[in-house]
């Protein structure tokens, strides 16, 4: 019965109402609706047999096309899919393929469009998901393009904070640490302007949030920037960390003095909330001390456990999708 | 001769075109540039005055350019829209004002912005560019990669 009940829906396609998309390629093109939309289904799915689920995308084709490596996300991608009943056709590197006989980026994209239902692809260069979305008459799932947007893990993301916080409306959350160059942070900064958060900018000087970012929160969140780590550990519901990257800076003795500024310990921790969780993109440096693992605050193995669910509603909303 | 009659003589110095393009009320400075982003030669730019006298504008100075045959596409009419914000562009035909366009920035362009962001596809792969742009502050952004310029970029990139 309860089988029956997703086979008849998995036929029906989607509301534009409910879901406005036609292809995933940047958190900017999501409307509050939708970002409920693919949060709901992912509990949804998450809450699903193995055997319910896999009738999913039973008969479908994903295409993942990743052009350049990356382990967790290829491999999240591709364990949904999976799991879902899809055939995964695809590669993981570029050397592969016909871009090295010289083949545009854009007709490597309208070859495939021919062979696959979805989609998947990771590329160094930014604007590809977008391109492909354009010369693909099928539904794109971007896995990250370039240093651009990365949506799922966005997602994942606030799934993650969902889920473990409870909720997503009026938030107080921490970003620690490289809020210059870490895309996650960006993108999440922005998604949650939907649900009134309160920001907390902790960084170096060196390493501050964009100023076309905060501004643009600014016009509809509460932000405090600052360099002050412990402070405002008692205030917040989330700590989102990130790791400080030494390649980024040009003057190694100005990595070297903020490298261990801003290091999660479980005395940094004492003033917390009970209830406060700490997130992480991953991979950890030292930017989260190990014994903080086994505190109720931290969360972030759970998030990158999100991704399945999340990915996997992903490709079951956009197997529905009219393009 | 004083300031006066001396700016009257000048003035009879530019003949009047009989078919072409006028760009008048051009930012002091911007002239040259607009020369260069259009590609005009010789024959085409009847006349060139930069930094000439203007009641009607802030600077009290301006740009003007005088076109003979020419007449602008719409993509280059959007060039001078991205440089020379409040200029008037007059289309003469048989010495006679046919159109006059005070201009204001477009909306959106395409193919005339180069993206300032070099790992964006646009400039890896022959695409046609697609911007869309803000006011208040002036700013275009990449359809493809979101890389945003402002208005002192945007002069710089686009294309010649």
């Amino acid at each position: 019965m309860h089988i029956s009940f997703f086979l008849m829906d998995s036929k029906n396609s989607l509301k534009k109402t409910d879901f406005s998309l036609t292809d995933i390629i940047s958190i900017y093109d999501f409307r509050k609706e939708d970002i409920l939309f693919v949060l709901k289904k992912a509990a949804e799915i998450e809450k699903m047999t193995p055997t319910e689920k896999s009738l999913l995308l039973k008969n479908k084709i994903v295409a993942s096309m990743f052009f350049e490596p990356s382990t967790r996300t290829r491999l999240s991608f591709e364990t949904a899919a999976n799991s879902l009943g899809a055939k995964i056709v695809g590669f993981s590197e570029a050397g592969v393929t016909s871009a090295k006989k010289g083949e545009s980026f854009s007709d490597t994209i309208k070859t495939i469009s021919n062979y696959a239902d979805i989609l998947v692809i990771r590329h160094p260069l930014s604007g590809t998901a977008r391109r492909a979305a354009e010369v693909s008459n099928k539904p794109v799932l971007n896995g990250g393009d370039g240093p651009n947007q990365h949506p799922t893990q966005t997602l994942l993301d606030l799934y993650t904070i969902k889920k473990y916080v409870g909720r997503l409306e009026d938030l107080k959350i921490g970003f620690v640490g490289d809020l210059k160059y870490g895309r996650t942070v960006h993108s999440l900064a922005t998604a949650l302007t939907h649900f009134n958060a309160t920001q907390y900018y902790i960084s170096p000087e060196s390493l501050k949030m964009p100023k076309h970012i905060s501004d643009e929160v600014k016009e509809k969140c509460k932000v405090f920037e600052t360099e002050e780590l412990e402070k405002f550990i008692p205030e917040v519901d989330v700590l989102y960390m990130t790791r400080i990257q030494k390649e980024r800076f040009p003057d190694q003795l100005e990595y070297e003095k903020v490298k261990d500024a801003y290091v999660l310990t479980n005395a940094s921790l004492k003033n917390a909330k009970k209830t406060m969780k700490v997130m992480h993109p991953l991979p950890r440096v030292n930017e989260i001390a190990v014994e903080v693992d086994e505190t109720e605050h931290a969360i972030y193995f759970q998030q990158t456990a999100a991704g399945i669910p999340v990915r996997e509603a992903l490709l079951e909303i956009l197997s529905k999708v009219k393009k | 001769m004083n300031k006066e009659e001396a700016i009257k003589k000048l003035k009879v110095r530019v003949t009047p075109i009989g078919n072409g393009t006028a760009i008048d009320h051009i930012q002091p400075g911007v002239g040259l540039t607009i020369v260069e982003v259009l590609g005009l030669d010789v024959k085409e730019a009847a006349a060139i005055a930069l930094n000439t006298e203007s009641k009607k504008m802030k600077e009290k100075r301006k740009d003007l350019i005088l076109m003979e045959n020419r007449f602008l596409t719409e993509e280059e009419l959007n060039k001078v829209r991205l440089l020379a914000r409040g200029a008037t562009v007059n289309t003469i035909k048989n010495y006679k004002i046919e159109k006059k366009e005070r201009l204001d920035l477009p909306e959106k362009v395409e193919g005339i912005l180069q993206c300032i962001n070099p790992v964006c596809i646009t400039n890896h792969e022959n695409i046609k560019t697609k911007f869309s742009i803000k006011k208040n502050p002036v700013k275009a952004k990449c359809f493809y990669c979101e890389t945003s310029m402002d208005e002192q970029e945007i002069k710089k990139y686009i294309k010649k």
